[in-house]
């Protein structure tokens, strides 16, 4: 057992505490090159990674940066600040913490470069540019350990692949460097231990106890959740009661506008005046600090939120976590759970708040799965294409390189472990050139081969452009939000474009639980004003989704076998009854179709149960098939477990549109065309570098001729390059995102031809609540010109005019 | 044919699909705002290697309206190219297209404000070319009549049972013609934009591009009267 040095011991001792045995462990293993350490929220896990840090720094030898420290939030690298200074102040260590996130100064992040502190702690973007500087050799030499946060919550997305790039860089810049990751209980530690670890070295997984079993329950109300909607509304008034009834309360949201409605109508019914708060990752730094501050000081009794606050923030005194709206898989639960009651042994207390009666049943399989331990298990993951050609470039703007040494330092990094060299080379050439079929205008490309064989940028100049576009990250174009001049201009947040392009001066809106006023547009600013209005036209811009998980929906199909429910609540029940009396319940191998008139159009509702993204994938491929058959399709919209296509004609027999045959080689013809591939290239053609997020200059479009859409790039491309790189990594994410593909082709191996047809005189109790969903996808075919055209003809004779010939 | 149409100072004038402007009177075909050589330009400028493809996929465009109208002569409307060293940059066989599309028809090219300059290519160039009761310039002018114009690169929002589609158009009074961008790489400017609304009476209208063009009145798109003045 390796002893801790004195001052570190003492400080213990002196506090009656004892280190925890999988902190001991840590420091035991200090040396190996790569560790994970799996714990549960409030067990000691940032400690158990900082211990062997503060150890070797103890002796004040270690010259220049020693630790660095990576979180997926830039609160968290504050926080975790704020708990670092104060016990290395206690033990009087002489060691110099610093952060550097976006908010840093710029005067403080030039300053860093040259005279790093001993630790520092970032997030994967800021280290992204660090890494991107002339002189990262220097700021970097001597680096001993790097500690990644969170790591359950970076790893399978961009920013982790991002960050285990950066990651081979380091290790080639400073041998010898350890690297711990700390996460929270997850299904399969070894698929995070791949990609964490420097491949092909061995990483060592460390399992903390993982403590009580949560004390979770689903609330009950007097008023049963309404048949739609997302909000949770009706539950307020239970909710202020817990509220009361507990030191400090966390309500989750699974979206942005869901948190903004329930705090805006949680305040409305808040008699008592409870201090409450509002914290998402909308709304503006300036009133996220106000609230985050007010949290550590234990001045709000409850605090509404979206996944900001999701990750291991250690705030305030928590003792009870609500969930709003159904949580969409099981891990996530669990980790929102783990918020609750910081402390180690103690069982955290949560409650979830069904939104509607679909959600009791959902949450109802939740809390199952839950209880009987299981999560919803990792895929296996592989780096995505534009990930690594922006690390190119950022490899680039930091000096000359040979293709061969970062194409072996690239293979480091597991997620890229199995990357061929041809596409490397693909990469690297559409990094250099834009990789196009038609080699034009060559003397212009970005990266030249210099007489020695090394890569190096054209223009020097181009680190600017490089540097300013660094991030996997594409939001829909956001616009800011901010009172008009004449009261002070504060910033509120900000919303997205297209919703800020639909509003009209007087509408209302809530934004950061306030009702405010559209007054008008300025420099692609929304100006608004106060305004005493109780209704407002609620706001559109949403949080992530995220589609339930196979476990999840498998579960609950499970459910829908019995011939009972006596574990659901009343009105539920009887909500499944009369599904089954009118129509039937879906059934794991068995596809239901439900058809029927409503409102003037024909409706076809499609029970896949296959997760948000493949039901609207889904959607695609079976309104493509009805353009096909004539049935003029014209919209659809998709849940966790249904797709609702509304059109001009009946469905007959939905067997055509559900046979495999082609499916597959036809499914790229289909796709090729639709709004969700133009959505998912141009975040693809953002990271990879083909266009610019931030132009140097601070120069934002805004709307004029100059700027045009990402859809014409990818138009031209299918045109004239099909073969061309982007769009080979576009399929590939949409496959496995957007489109989710597997779980489409899972689904129907199941069924496997069995489909149940249900026409139907009117809408199934099942399918009602579809139609209040948001997110109704247009389709762009014949019946859009039908109806474009019988508008104009109607506005024309309506001016008295003839639309075709004055 | 899709073409759309209308009645502009006693003459029948056509919209083609494309954008292009056609008169059968005089065998005229207008087309506004080509925007060849953007791709080269922007990578010239250190900007983003976009897929060098838009040349072609113009010419494309203009093959194909020239095939079906034969116009005695075509007048391109300015920002024929995005500056003037895309212009003497256009690849070979881009010139050799163009070159071909020339032979045989008078050819005018407006000046612009990317392109202020003559180009080497044939064909006469101008700051403007009047055809009487039409005038034909790059920027719309104050108080002028019987114009025919571009540089803006209209495009309307027309909102259908709460949802949006926005496609390139024309915008026309009885006073003048604003045509679309012919172009692959343009982008548009909505037309209730202060800029582009002050420019025309309420009694305006939208003449909106797709596989067949269709007339809106101007009082139905976006341009809501809260928006038309530039003033607010």
């Amino acid at each position: 057992m390796r002893p801790l040095p004195p001052p570190i011991a003492g400080w213990f001792s002196a506090r009656g505490w004892s280190i925890h045995p999988h902190q001991q462990d840590m420091l035991d293993r200090k040396d190996a090159p790569c560790q994970l350490l799996i714990a549960p929220t409030g067990g000691g896990k940032t400690m158990a990674g900082f211990l062997p840090t503060l150890a070797d720094l103890a002796d004040g030898s270690h010259k220049g940066l020693h630790t660095l420290y990576v979180s997926p939030l830039k609160a968290l690298a504050a926080d975790i600040k704020r708990n670092l200074t104060g016990p290395i102040t206690d033990m009087g260590l002489p060691i110099r913490v610093e952060d550097r996130t976006g908010d840093t100064s710029s005067h403080t992040k030039r300053r860093q470069r040259a005279d790093p502190p001993h630790i520092l702690l970032t997030t994967p973007e800021s280290l992204a540019l660090l890494v991107s500087y002339e002189d990262a050799h220097r700021t970097f030499a001597g680096l001993q350990r790097i500690i990644v946060d969170e790591i359950h919550a970076l790893a399978e997305s961009k920013r982790g692949d991002q960050l285990m790039l950066a990651l081979s860089r380091l290790s080639a810049l400073a041998p010898g460097l350890r690297r711990v990751g700390l996460s929270a209980t997850v299904e399969d530690p070894a698929a995070i231990a791949r990609i964490l670890a420097r491949h092909p070295d061995p990483c060592e997984i460390l399992l903390a106890d993982p403590g009580p079993d949560p004390d979770i329950a689903m609330l009950t109300t007097e008023t049963p959740p309404p048949w739609s909607g997302g909000g949770g509304r009706y539950a307020i008034p239970a909710v202020l009661e817990e509220i009361r009834k507990h030191r400090t309360t966390l309500i989750f949201h699974n979206t942005r506008a869901q948190a903004e409605i329930f705090f805006h109508h949680l305040w409305l019914a808040n008699e008592d005046q409870l201090p409450i708060g509002i914290h998402h990752g909308a709304l503006a730094r300036e009133q996220r600090e106000k609230v985050e501050q007010a949290m550590v000081e234990g001045r709000l009794k409850a605090i509404v939120c979206t996944g900001s606050l999701d990750l291991g923030i250690d705030w305030g005194d928590v003792d009870l976590v609500i969930q709003v709206g159904a949580p969409k898989n099981v891990k996530r639960l669990v980790q929102r759970i783990g918020r609750a009651n910081h402390r180690y042994n103690a069982p955290s207390k949560a409650l979830i708040v069904p939104a509607n009666r679909f959600e009791v049943i959902e949450c109802t399989a939740a809390l199952d799965a839950v209880r009987a331990h299981q999560l919803d298990g990792d895929t296996d993951h592989t780096g995505p294409l534009d990930v690594l050609c922006q690390h190119i470039l950022i490899r680039a703007a930091a000096g000359p390189f040979t293709a061969d040494e970062l194409f072996a330092e690239i293979r480091t990094a597991g997620a890229y472990a199995d990357l061929p060299r041809k596409t490397f080379d693909r990469c690297l050439d559409f990094a250099a050139t834009g990789g196009y079929a038609l080699r034009a205008y060559d003397q212009w490309q970005r990266l030249v081969q210099r007489a020695d064989g090394q890569w190096q940028l054209r223009d020097p100049r181009s680190t600017t452009r490089i540097r300013m576009n660094i991030g996997t990250i594409v939001d829909a174009d956001k616009m800011q939000v901010r009172y008009q001049r004449t009261r002070g201009g504060a910033p509120l947040g900000e919303v997205e474009e297209y919703f800020a392009s639909m509003l009209r001066k007087g509408d209302t809106f809530l934004i950061g639980g306030q009702i405010v006023r559209y007054e008008g547009m300025r420099e692609m600013v929304v100006e608004v004003s106060r305004t005493p209005t109780l209704k407002p036209k609620i706001a559109t811009f949403m949080g992530t989704k995220f589609a339930t998980s196979t476990q999840l929906s498998d579960r609950i199909l499970a459910m829908f076998r019995a011939d009972d429910w006596p574990g659901l609540p009343a009105h539920t029940r009887e909500w499944l009854h009369l599904q089954r009396r009118v129509s039937r319940l879906p059934e794991r191998d068995r596809l239901l179709v439900e058809s029927f008139p409503h409102d003037g159009r024909e409706h076809v509702v499609a029970y896949g149960f296959a997760g948000r993204n493949a039901q609207q994938t889904l959607g695609l491929l079976i309104t493509k098939r009805m353009e096909d058959m004539g049935l003029n399709p014209m919209g659809f919209v998709a849940t966790d477990y249904a797709t609702l296509i509304w059109g001009l004609d009946p469905l007959e027999d939905p067997r055509p549109l559900f046979t495999r045959d082609n499916l597959v080689e036809t499914m790229e013809a289909w796709l090729a065309d639709n709004a969700v591939m133009k959505r998912t290239f141009k975040g693809s053609a953002i990271v990879a570098g083909l266009i610019d997020r931030n132009q140097p200059g601070g120069k934002r479009k805004t709307g004029r001729q100059a700027t045009f859409s990402t859809d014409i790039l990818y138009d031209t491309l299918r045109k004239y390059d099909p073969g061309h790189i982007m769009l080979d990594i576009t399929r590939a994410e949409a496959m496995r995102g957007l489109v989710d593909f597997g779980r489409i082709e899972a689904m129907l191996a199941r069924i496997d031809g069995r489909i149940d047809h249900a026409r139907l005189s009117r809408v199934s109790p099942l399918a009602a609540p579809l139609f209040l969903e948001p997110g109704r996808v247009p389709i762009a075919g014949s019946a859009d010109q039908r109806l474009l055209e019988q508008e104009a003809q109607r506005l024309m004779a309506a001016a008295g005019l003839s639309a075709t010939l004055s | 044919m899709n073409n759309l149409p209308f009645e502009f100072q006693g003459e029948t004038l056509h919209l083609l699909p494309s954008g292009a402007l056609y008169w059968p009177a005089r065998r005229l075909l207008c087309v506004a705002d080509l925007h060849l050589g953007k791709s080269e330009r922007l990578a010239r400028l250190g900007g983003p290697i976009l897929p060098p493809y838009e040349n072609e996929e113009t010419i494309d465009r203009l093959s194909h309206d020239i095939a079906t109208t034969d116009p005695a002569e075509v007048i391109c409307l300015g920002d024929s190219f995005d500056d003037l060293a895309a212009s003497r940059a256009l690849p070979a066989t881009i010139q050799n297209r163009l070159t071909g599309l020339m032979a045989g028809r008078g050819w005018v090219w407006v000046l612009g404000n990317h392109d202020p300059g003559p180009v080497d290519l044939g064909g006469t160039c101008r700051a403007d070319h009047r055809a009487a009761p039409l005038v034909f310039r790059h920027i719309a002018e104050p108080d002028a009549r019987g114009e025919v114009s571009g540089h803006y690169h209209p495009k309307a929002r027309i909102v259908l049972g709460g949802r949006s589609i926005v496609r390139r158009c024309a915008l026309l009074d009885a006073d003048r013609v604003i045509l679309p961008a012919y172009g692959a790489y343009t982008g548009g400017m909505l037309c209730d934009r202060p800029e582009l609304a002050c420019l025309f009476s309420p009694r305006a209208e939208i003449l909106v591009l797709g596989p067949r063009p269709m007339r809106f009145p101007v009082a139905h798109s976006s341009m809501s009267p809260a928006r038309r003045n530039p003033s607010t």
